[in-house]
């Protein structure tokens, strides 16, 4: 048997389906979804860089072998040499820890702001939340990197610093999300549900209204991850993050910057890493999202 | 449930309930002058916060120096920037400044902040409007040869929207600046004020900008290839570059326009980047330099600036976007 008996495409009549615009098929499951599969296999790898640097580091990322400065990646060095020798692969890796804990830290902070601001902002009160939501406006009009440059100049430059001036940079934004995602749980049914059958406004904000309107936060959360590793970078590269000497991946691009005419690999291999991690984050958290919203729906 | 893509994502805007332009435009200037004063405000009580004896702060910092000062070597300082008066009353003394245009004097160079930042203010502007216009022009050539084609097509449109609008800005740069100016020669290493000057840095800021604003353009061009009017359209015979640019491109780029205000002040952060990697004259170098010297006045005067142009920015934006959508300008 051939094709010639599957049924005729309706010519035309019935609903006016896809067919007729002929360029919006939609692909409904792709069979492996291959971008989620190299994100967790990346996960893995600046895991292991993070907790045991020792295991996948070829060279000590401190030591200095001057006859061998500013080499290209070469099978020795598989991401070429700094101006003082040192292999840039080993200290990428060693650098893994304090990029991570700076991205993972400034998330945190941000989201715990976010999460109080934006409570405030949607349940505290007609003064309150009038108060709140105005600030939050006032800040969110303030570019994320000029509001972080603000808190440098008030603290002074260094590794907590940046943590605070990129979590807080961050937080009006996701504090805005909150209040949205809130406010759309207070008017849901199951809240009027539980009105009805008497619930105390604390057990309705305990055990509905937050549970609901925070479960996209954990998706929102490997997003900000990604870009607050970004954020930290940027303040590094400007000299205003952790100094040099420090392996940590925003230091390597501002110490490689003044090489950048004769060893160029020094700026544009950590900034690969650092892009890679936030395609990472980017990826785990679009699926994270997707996964949590059909969730919601089944 | 709202959709939340972007960590900051941008207000959405609705139509207002009374949709006269000018009072729209009326309600959405005094809405600015609320944010600046509150950006103004925040500002001023960040300073007031550092720990510190601040006249021998400004002291040291003119001179480059650290040490203990006497009160007679003060007593000159705390005169010139009435330290002083209660905090109360400098804040109001601060914003009377403001309101005749008074940024204060910079610490380190002794000069009106003003006068440092207008010698660099129109190189930043010329930069980020550059980058803003390139970033429109790859978006729409890009979405709208890869929206709504094959399941292949779109895969990689969506792929290189991702992928661009995570870049940052320092590590394109970087590529652009190996890639076109020390390989092919084709441009300046160091940027100058000149066109030739210009394109890279602008490149760089348009591209993840075209990015963000694909992303978001790209999801309303394909719900738009699906309505009513667009087979219409087909039924009337127009062909396919017709249907896309004349009637669902219009559609498609509402968002954008919204988040073109939001994106000059992100552009804006990105110059500061920019401006660093490339050498290029603007207050983003003005502004790194004074983080680091801690020269307060200027670091408030650069933020409270560019509040006031991203503020005054998506009021264009506003205004805009009735132009665009007859629909918000018939009354309701």
């Amino acid at each position: 048997m051939t094709a010639t008996h599957t049924p005729p495409r309706s010519a035309g009549f019935g609903p006016a389906g896809p067919g007729l615009a002929g360029t919006t098929r939609r692909v409904t499951r792709p069979a492996i979804r291959w971008d989620l599969a190299i994100a967790l296999a990346t996960t893995v790898l600046f895991a292991v860089a993070a907790v045991w640097p020792q295991l996948v580091a070829t060279h000590n990322p401190f030591a200095m072998d001057l006859p061998a400065s500013l080499q290209p990646p070469s099978p020795a060095h598989w991401f070429g040499t700094d101006e003082a020798g040192r292999d840039l692969y080993s200290r990428v890796v060693y650098g893994t820890r304090e990029s991570l804990g700076i991205g993972i830290g400034a998330a945190l902070v941000s989201l715990s702001l976010a999460i109080v601001l934006g409570t405030l902002a949607a349940l505290g009160g007609r003064v309150a939340s009038a108060v709140v939501g105005w600030l939050l406006e006032v800040a969110f009009s303030f570019p994320a990197l000029l509001l972080s440059l603000l808190l440098i100049a008030v603290l002074g430059p260094s590794a907590l610093t940046q943590i605070l001036a990129v979590g807080i940079g961050t937080a009006p934004g996701y504090a805005r999300m909150v209040r949205g995602q809130i406010l759309a749980a207070k008017d849901s049914a199951y809240v009027e549900a539980a009105v009805a059958l008497g619930h105390s406004r604390g057990r309705i904000l305990r055990r509905h209204i937050l549970p609901n309107a925070l479960r996209p936060l954990v998706a929102v959360f490997a997003l900000s991850i990604g870009q607050s590793i970004v954020w930290a970078s940027s303040l590094s590269f400007l000299g205003l993050g952790v100094a040099p000497p420090s392996p940590e991946w925003g230091a390597l691009l501002d110490a490689g910057r003044a090489f950048i005419t004769e060893a160029g690999w020094l700026t544009v291999i950590p900034g690969l890493v650092i892009v890679l991690l936030a395609l990472t984050a980017t990826t785990l958290g679009r699926h994270l999202q997707r996964f949590l919203e059909k969730g919601e729906t089944a | 449930m709202t959709r939340t893509s972007s960590a900051e994502a941008p207000p959405t805007r609705r139509a207002s309930p009374t949709p006269v332009p000018l009072r729209l435009v009326a309600g959405k200037a005094v809405a600015a002058v609320l944010v600046l004063l509150g950006a103004a405000t925040a500002a001023f009580f960040a300073q007031a916060a550092i720990p510190g004896d601040r006249a021998t702060a400004i002291l040291n910092i003119r001179n480059g120096q650290a040490i203990e000062r006497t009160a007679e070597e003060l007593a000159p300082i705390i005169a010139e920037y009435h330290l002083d008066d209660p905090t109360f009353v400098q804040y109001l003394t601060y914003l009377r400044g403001l309101v005749a245009g008074d940024l204060g004097t910079s610490y380190q160079q002794h000069r009106p902040v003003l006068a440092i930042v207008a010698d660099q203010l129109g190189s930043t502007v010329v930069l980020t409007l550059t980058a803003l216009l390139f970033a429109w022009v790859l978006m729409i050539v890009w979405v709208t040869l890869t929206a709504g084609r094959g399941p292949r097509v779109r895969a990689v449109g969506g792929f290189v929207d991702t992928v661009t609008a995570g870049l940052p800005h320092y590590w394109l740069g970087i590529i652009l600046l190996l890639v076109f100016a020390l390989g092919l020669g084709w441009f300046p290493v160091i940027g100058g004020t000149g066109l030739p000057g210009l394109i890279l840095p602008a490149l760089t800021l348009a591209i993840p900008l075209a990015g963000f604003m694909g992303q978001a353009t790209r999801t309303e061009f394909e719900r738009a290839l699906d309505q009513p009017f667009v087979l219409s359209a087909r039924t009337r015979g127009m062909g396919e570059a017709g249907v896309r640019l004349r009637h669902v491109l219009r559609h498609a780029v509402l968002p954008a326009i919204t988040l073109s205000g939001w994106a000059l002040g992100a552009t804006i952060s990105g110059a500061v980047v920019v401006e660093a990697v490339f050498a290029r004259p603007g207050i983003g170098s003005v502004l790194v330099s004074a983080v680091n010297s801690q020269d307060m006045p200027i670091v408030i005067g650069v933020v409270m600036l560019i509040a006031a142009f991203y503020v005054i920015a998506n009021l264009v934006v506003d205004v805009a976007y009735v132009l665009v959508d007859p629909r918000l300008r018939r009354a309701a």
